[in-house]
């Protein structure tokens, strides 16, 4: 158990070490460091002072270590565009975006699995059929489309939500968060439905899909057999039965929610970290692009990791496997 | 997951295979002969996006033909007739059918001519990760070894990321790479290249699984012992065995690199606005939002949805009717 842990471990850290080599190799070689912090008519001497005082004459390696350990405590340069760390600038939006992405989350926890459930108990029914549609649907738009149809409708139409921005926000301590307020609720609506319709659908197939296989197993029928009401044999046992993938699925999809608000972020104008990113790509601002690769790259192992390690603590069978490897 | 897209079988319906042609041994023959064409003569729906998505393949070929101007010609636009509403509201005016953009483009002309680069990128960008998918699982499952755990290990590492977010970073640092304002035909390179290389790791995952089943076969066997370079044998005896699931995954595909293209774009790292796929006229209308102009965005984002909807049936049908287990 021990060692298989560290070795999933090891593993992860070769990953992020990977993602690594990649955000230094766009930092030091996509352009040229020293044109992005001196003017054109810099005479060549004080471009070389710069270039030795950014230590970009030592060997690669030596280098490649310093960015390491240089990100470990969170130092990712300065931002092309800003002239302000990028750690500082990252911070600052990660609020809006946690908040963002952990309610499109729960919208699409909540939605799908009653979608999920409703479509498997009344299979035949006239709004199953809806729903299968509508999940079609939404797998098969481009996310920042429904997001432009939302504002269209309840923004220009209807004038009901706010389009863009987070509303008013809390300062708590270093997070700023919008649920506090009324406005900040509001702006968290649409943008919260086009960032978690994806995954609602998602959820929607697998909770229908996982149900109908429950319902046919014998223990179902042994339930019905014993006269248990049939609201306790869906909810209090069919259900909770399809939660575990369920929970396994969000886990493994919070990385790329994240990763897809930068979508969402550039539809409402969210001041977040994908926001950020979009234009750092636009200005060819290589700092911030590097650092927002390896904070998604640690989100994404971490949460792996996590769920690895989780399903050999709560499933016996899979420790079984590890020991003896085929 | 495919359940609610087939659509039911209609009973009694016509079957191009129930009228038992006569055997031929042509390709064309044995095509209409076969289950693959008879499931598409059963489910309405597939045929409805066959139909959609080949009328969008011709219209894109022929935008040139049919669209009431080069929407791209500046000689040809009026700042008169800008922001005209489409024919069928009061103040709309022939010829625009669909209306008019702020600098007098012509709607439909523009969806017409974007469609045309949506679907050039889309198509060259699944060609390009088929194309190098294809090499890399080859080499791998045939050559095994280190080869095999490097390029899989790659892939392992890429497949953690959403393909959108390593298209934006191929396009942030191919620019930075290429410096300055690049032009629009350089543009449409860099995104089959970005979105070449976001895809390629479902090809080569399958490429590679089948592979290392065929590569034990005897017919390898044999070609190997009358002495082909391995070159030979993964290209001319392997390959043409493992090509049938990259068929279905190059369709589905060919949706998401369509939609990846489109949101490039929309984030404004696609196509630029001097010549515009869908998702860039939907970034140009978008602004127009609140203005009140809603068709310079709805007829791009309506074609977007339609051709990728068809699609997306189009490989859901074909990936359903290859799969020899579902018969």
């Amino acid at each position: 158990m021990l060692a298989f842990i560290i070795r999933r471990a090891l593993q992860s850290i070769g990953v992020l070490l990977a993602v690594g080599i990649i955000a230094f190799a766009m930092f030091r070689f996509a352009g040229d460091p020293v044109n992005q912090i001196v003017s054109i008519d810099t005479p060549a001497a004080e471009r070389e002072q710069v270039r030795r005082s950014l230590g970009l004459d030592d060997p690669v390696p030596l280098q490649f270590a310093r960015y390491v350990s240089r990100a470990l405590t969170g130092e990712f340069g300065v931002s092309y565009q800003f002239r302000q760390p990028v750690a500082d600038l990252l911070g600052e939006r990660m609020p809006a975006t946690l908040e963002l992405a952990i309610c499109a989350t729960v919208f699409s926890l909540v939605f799908g699995i009653l979608m999920g459930v409703f479509s498997a108990l009344k299979r035949e029914s006239f709004l199953a059929k809806v729903f299968q549609t509508v999940s079609l649907i939404g797998i098969s738009l481009p996310t920042f489309l429904i997001g432009i149809l939302l504002i269209y409708l309840f923004s220009v139409s209807l004038g009901w939500l706010p389009s863009y921005g987070r509303g008013d926000t809390v300062r708590l301590g270093w997070w700023t968060t919008g649920l506090l307020t009324w406005t900040g609720l509001q702006a968290l609506i649409m943008p919260s439905v086009t960032l978690g319709l994806f995954q609602m659908t998602l959820i929607m197939r697998l909770v229908r899909a996982e149900m109908l296989e429950v319902l046919r197993t014998d223990y179902i029928r042994f339930a019905r057999a014993r006269g248990i009401r049939t609201r306790a044999i869906h909810f209090g046992h069919a259900l909770k039965n399809t939660l575990v993938p369920v929970i396994t699925i969000v886990g493994l999809q919070f990385g790329s929610v994240i990763a897809f608000a930068i979508i969402t972020e550039t539809v409402f104008q969210w001041p977040g970290m994908g926001l950020l990113f979009v234009q750092a790509v636009q200005n060819v601002d290589i700092p911030i692009m590097a650092a927002y690769l390896m904070l998604v790259a640690l989100i994404f192992v971490t949460i792996n990791l996590v769920v690895d390690i989780l399903y050999t603590v709560v499933d016996p069978r899979l420790r079984a496997t590890i020991r003896q490897p085929a | 997951m495919t359940e609610g897209i087939q659509a039911a079988p209609v009973p009694g319906a016509p079957t191009a295979a129930s009228k038992a042609e006569p055997a031929t041994l042509s390709w064309v023959g044995r095509f209409f002969d076969s289950d693959v064409w008879a499931s598409f003569r059963r489910s309405k729906l597939t045929m409805t996006a066959a139909f959609v998505t080949l009328l969008f393949f011709v219209l894109a070929i022929a935008a040139g033909l049919i669209s009431p101007q080069n929407p791209f010609d500046p000689a040809q636009l009026e700042l008169l007739n800008s922001r005209l509403p489409p024919l069928w509201e009061a103040e709309g005016q022939r010829p625009y059918l669909l209306g008019t953009d702020e600098q007098g483009r012509d709607i439909l002309s523009a969806v017409l001519y974007g469609l045309r680069i949506s679907l050039l990128v889309g198509f060259m960008g699944v060609a390009f990760s088929a194309l190098l998918g294809i090499t890399l699982g080859l080499v791998a499952g045939y050559v095994g070894g280190a080869v095999d755990t490097l390029i899989m290990r790659v892939a392992d590492v890429q497949l953690t990321f959403p393909a959108i977010l390593i298209a934006l970073l191929v396009d942030g640092v191919v620019k930075s790479a290429l410096g300055g304002s690049l032009d629009a035909g350089t543009m449409l390179s860099v995104l089959v290249f970005s979105i070449g290389l976001s895809f390629w790791v479902q090809y080569a995952r399958t490429v590679r699984g089948s592979v290392m089943v065929e590569k034990n076969k005897d017919y390898v066997a044999a070609a190997r012992l009358i002495g082909l370079p391995a070159p030979v044998i993964m290209v001319r005896h392997v390959l043409p065995n493992v090509l049938g699931p990259v068929l279905v995954i190059a369709t589905i595909n060919l949706a998401l690199a369509i939609i990846t293209e489109a949101t490039l774009s929309f984030l404004g790292s696609g196509m630029p606005e001097t010549m515009p796929s869908l998702g860039t006229l939907i970034r140009i209308g978008n602004n127009y939002l609140f203005s009140g102009e809603w068709w310079i965005v709805a007829f791009p984002g309506i074609a977007l949805a339609v051709l990728v909807l068809a699609i997306n049936l189009l490989g859901d049908w074909l990936r359903d009717a290859l799969n020899p287990r579902l018969r």
